[in-house]
């Protein structure tokens, strides 16, 4: 399968994934929000999220070794794989957001402030791998 | 137990197009961030065919008068553009600029065992729970302030 065809398929299942969310549970599905939200929401809102997140990791970890795929990435900095990660968790919880709940949920609804978000959040993309890749040649 | 079961079905759902987009690999996530090198315009597709299904069927479900589990829909309402939205924002993409992981994939890649998602994940997760934890603190503090001048 061409690696455009793969990608539309996949976003279509990522949409299903949103739409069945909203219309049986009445929500959105960030995964960022849903993540951390275990850590400091009511045992009620904390059950769906768990069984949410396990669904992503058990479904997306069985795919990653059953669908066809290229050797996982190695040889990278522990340093950067950390400080990204810091960046990433702490951006998603301030911004309230990150490529699902404001890319495919906040477009899908119009909104202004996951637009924003988007456009923002692009824009840095682009930029720290060109400043990372062409002129530091760290990642 | 019907809505555990339909979080369960949406997650796997959600995790099955992340691998099946390759959007688990951060190296096409990195292609696509790379307009200076090597382009893969692969992201731009999922993008595409998530929205396809989300706007459309999203048009349908908000005309329901609830969900079929719930009592009403939980959407944000906030339409706010402030500097936490965009510093946020702003900060979320350096990190995924370095490490081609957004909290979805950075999940799917933990959950079938790929050493740099051990590393990715921890480290996102004290970020995400370490913030919300210490801006819950600062409101506290901030209606303490409040009730204590008033």
């Amino acid at each position: 399968m061409s690696m455009w065809l793969a990608g539309l398929a996949g976003g279509a299942l990522i949409g299903l994934s949103a739409v069945l969310l909203l219309w049986l549970n009445g929500r959105i599905a960030g995964i960022s929000g849903i993540a951390f939200g275990i850590s400091d929401t009511a045992a009620s809102e904390r059950v769906w999220r768990i069984a949410f997140v396990a669904g992503l990791l058990i479904a997306g970890g069985l795919a990653l070794h059953l669908l066809p795929h290229e050797a996982p990435r190695e040889g990278y900095s522990r340093g950067v794989l950390v400080l990204a990660g810091l960046l990433v968790g702490v951006g998603t919880a301030m911004g309230s957001g990150c490529t699902s709940g404001h890319g495919v949920c906040g477009l899908a609804r119009f909104s202004r402030r996951s637009l924003a978000a988007v456009l923002t959040f692009m824009i840095t993309a682009f930029v720290t791998v060109f400043v990372a890749r062409h002129l530091l040649g760290v990642i | 137990m019907a809505r555990i079961l339909a979080a369960l079905l949406a997650g796997a759902l959600f995790g099955l197009g992340l691998v099946v987009s390759q959007m688990s690999d951060p190296r096409v996530v990195q292609g696509f961030l790379d307009i200076a090198g090597a382009f893969n315009p692969t992201l731009m597709f999922v993008l595409g065919g998530a929205l396809i299904v989300s706007t459309i069927g999203f048009r349908w479900v908000l005309r329901q008068p609830r969900p079929l589990f719930d009592t009403r829909f939980h959407v944000p309402l906030s339409q706010v553009i402030d500097r936490k939205l965009i510093g946020g924002a702003a900060l979320f993409g350096v990190g995924w600029g370095l490490a081609g992981y957004c909290p979805g994939p950075a999940l799917v890649s933990l959950g079938g065992g790929m050493p740099e998602a051990w590393v990715f994940v921890p480290a996102m997760l004290a970020g995400g729970i370490g913030y919300r934890w210490w801006s819950r603190r600062q409101a506290v503090r901030v209606e303490n302030a409040d009730s204590a001048t008033a």
